[in-house]
């Protein structure tokens, strides 16, 4: 009872003086957790440290990675979206739609990201116009849009994209780096700016940490959620172009599961799940330590359970440890 | 217990990857399953394993994702890309999903293959199915053959839907096929809609409105069931015998009753041990696995690839109350 009444206490600690350290160090740990995987992986599997091999890799995070970066601005303002992933099986059912009434690169890209965008909208009217909780409307997204999907395919399949299509999920920019792997480092750096470097960032941060005050220092809020849910639908959108492509086909259970292990890099990331706190640069961190993780551990073919129980472990222990640290040197003091 | 076994295997499997990797110069066939922790695929693994000891020189590489999701299984497919395995054997989730990971192993060098649940064709070089549907419709005859004193005698048919796409099949292929089997007689087709109650009461019905039917043939795991239940509860046990298709898992009290004598399924074991005697003669280059030729599949004989590259394995395999204890604990 007291742990949770003292938690409570801390969490404006953290807008202190001590914060920018916190902060610091958290990147810092989990940036050595990312290093100590490579290490180990190199040591373990002769496989690993091959340049084709760990362009591969990046294929296991870099989709799920794009949705985490909006993902993680709007756990910052204290809202979640557990629909991503549901947009990104009605986007790609609504590409493969077009695909086959032959509608070229081009026109798919665009209905892939305007579906994206549409879903985005449609969460963010419902919570910011009829201020209802993110939670439980994208809850309900999630069983709306996916539902739509599997309405539209059953048990079917959308083929026959494209051939130039195939780029967006399967090409190369130079060398081993994929077309994804490009777009994700883009992406990167566009989202850090917004958040760490504009006035739409901060007003993001104030909302997360205390909305009634950032209401009363005139904030639109409002809008400014109605944008992170759009933001997070164009990235879900972007994401179902570039999986879509790779898999070169669509069904309803496309990217099944992937809300949360997209929640599982913010939170990995170093993104407070309370709001009000975090950085793109952890998130960053977190979905090469997810990639490394899955693939070092493939390529010793230690099975997925295992996997699972590995990422788990990495996620409580990674939270566990800057908490942990903190009591102590506030018991010491 | 079954998570802390799980964790040892894997630790173990880790240990053995590892200390395997440096020296082998074996052979690497991957047997990628739809999921792991499912008893039908240990029990392919088994199979497996049992070929790789026979083959000799052959290391078997069995994994899968944790939830039966293609991008789960392309993460897999990646990293046995990446270790350079000769030959993957794939029970894929997705028919066309799986596609660019599986051309991509394939442009590597890869021996691509599916069994049990295919890839389309432009993703692997054949497809092992368990059966076909002519050897079941077959096997569905012979069982209520050989429940029939002297083989002759009526049976009747209990199905899924009158829609079902699988048993209507097999319905067609017993018609086609009963001219072989003289003295047997089929006097009526039910359908028992897959549902438990459904199933149950007209095989009740049968009972009581077909006193000359002695075998009811079930080709539905859920029919076969309900039909030995009904059979058991009106004490018509040694009267009236029930067979068709079902899992071992669920048939065992059957067997045990006296309601079924025997009844047929596929053998998981026997599909991955086919699968991987397949893939190690394709690596080998003795067999070019084309739409005409065969492979040869150890003790399970020659197997002849088909049309789309499709090859059926054998014959259902029956079980009886001789083997029952052994294959209910697997599936």
């Amino acid at each position: 009872m007291s742990d949770v009444a003292e938690s409570k206490r801390v969490i404006p600690d953290r807008l202190g003086t001590k914060t920018s350290r916190i902060l610091a160090s958290w990147e810092v740990l989990l940036f050595g957790v990312a290093v100590l995987i490579f290490v180990f992986n190199s040591l373990a599997s002769p496989y690993f440290l091959n340049a084709w091999n760990l362009s591969d890799a990046t294929f296991n995070f870099t989709e799920k990675g794009m949705i985490a970066f909006a993902m993680a601005l709007l756990v910052i303002a204290g809202e979640i979206d557990l629909s991503v992933a549901a947009i990104i099986a009605l986007a790609s059912t609504a590409m493969g739609a077009a695909a086959q009434m032959g509608v070229g690169t081009a026109g798919l890209v665009g209905i892939g990201i305007g579906v994206g965008l549409a879903c985005g909208a449609f969460n963010g009217l419902l919570v910011s116009g009829l201020r209802l909780p993110s939670i439980v409307v994208t809850i309900g997204t999630m069983s709306l849009f996916r539902g739509i999907s599997y309405i539209v395919l059953g048990d079917q399949a959308y083929g026959k994209y494209p051939a130039d299509f195939a780029f967006f999920g399967q090409g190369y920019v130079v060398w081993v780096f994929s077309f994804e792997f490009a777009l994700f480092i883009a992406l990167a750096i566009a989202f850090a700016i917004l958040l760490h470097a504009t006035n739409f960032g901060r007003q993001v941060f104030v909302i997360g940490n205390n909305e009634f005050a950032a209401r009363f220092s005139g904030i639109p809020v409002e809008r400014v959620k109605f944008i992170l849910f759009l933001l997070t639908g164009l990235m879900s959108g972007v994401a179902a172009v570039c999986l879509t492509s790779r898999l070169g086909s669509t069904r309803p259970s496309i990217a099944q599961g992937w809300e949360l292990e997209v929640v599982t890099m913010v939170v990995l990331g170093g993104i407070s799940i309370l709001g009000g706190a975090g950085t793109i640069a952890g998130v960053v961190i977190a979905a090469f330590v997810m990639g490394l993780v899955t693939f070092g551990l493939g390529l010793l073919n230690v099975p997925g359970i295992v996997m699972s129980i590995f990422v788990g472990l990495l996620l409580i222990v990674t939270i566990a440890v800057p908490i942990i640290a903190r009591r102590v040197r506030e018991m010491s003091r | 217990m079954k998570l802390a076994k799980k964790l040892a295997l894997g630790v173990a499997l880790a240990f053995a990857a590892m200390t395997t990797a440096a020296g082998a110069a074996d052979m690497k066939i991957a047997l990628v399953v739809k999921s792991l922790g499912n008893g039908f695929f240990e029990a392919a693994n088994k199979g497996a394993q049992e070929a790789a000891k026979e083959l000799g020189g052959v290391q078997v590489i069995y994994t899968g994702p944790t939830s039966t999701t293609a991008e789960g299984q392309i993460e897999v497919i990646n990293s046995l890309i990446a270790q350079g395995v000769d030959a993957i054997a794939i029970s894929a989730n997705d028919p066309d999903a799986v596609i660019p990971a599986l051309k991509k192993a394939a442009q590597r060098g890869i021996k691509v293959i599916s069994w049990d649940s295919a890839v389309a064709k432009e993703g692997r070089i054949m497809h092992l199915n368990p059966s076909s549907n002519e050897l079941i419709g077959k096997m569905c005859l012979t069982l209520a053959k050989d429940h029939l004193d002297g083989g002759k005698g009526d049976f009747a048919i209990l199905s899924a839907t009158t829609t079902s796409t699988n048993q209507n099949t097999w319905i067609a292929e017993m018609k086609k096929q009963i001219k072989d089997f003289p003295g047997l007689n089929l006097a009526t087709t039910v359908y028992g809609d897959d549902l438990a109650d459904k199933s149950y009461r007209e095989a009740q019905g049968l009972l009581k409105s077909q006193p000359n039917v002695k075998v009811i043939v079930a080709p539905t795991t859920v029919g076969v069931l309900a039909a030995s239940q009904a059979v058991k509860d009106a004490g018509m046990i040694g009267k009236v015998y029930v067979t068709g298709l079902g899992l071992p898992s669920e048939m065992a009290g059957a067997i045990k009753s006296g309601a079924t004598k025997e009844f047929a399924i596929w053998n998981p074991i026997d599909l991955g041990y086919s699968a991987t005697q397949i893939a190690y003669h394709l690596v080998k280059g003795d067999a070019t696995g084309k739409p005409g030729s065969d492979i040869k599949a150890g003790r399970m004989g020659s197997i002849k690839i088909g049309e789309n590259g499709e090859a059926a394995m054998a014959d259902p395999f029956v079980y009886n109350a001789k083997n029952i204890d052994e294959f209910s604990k697997i599936f």
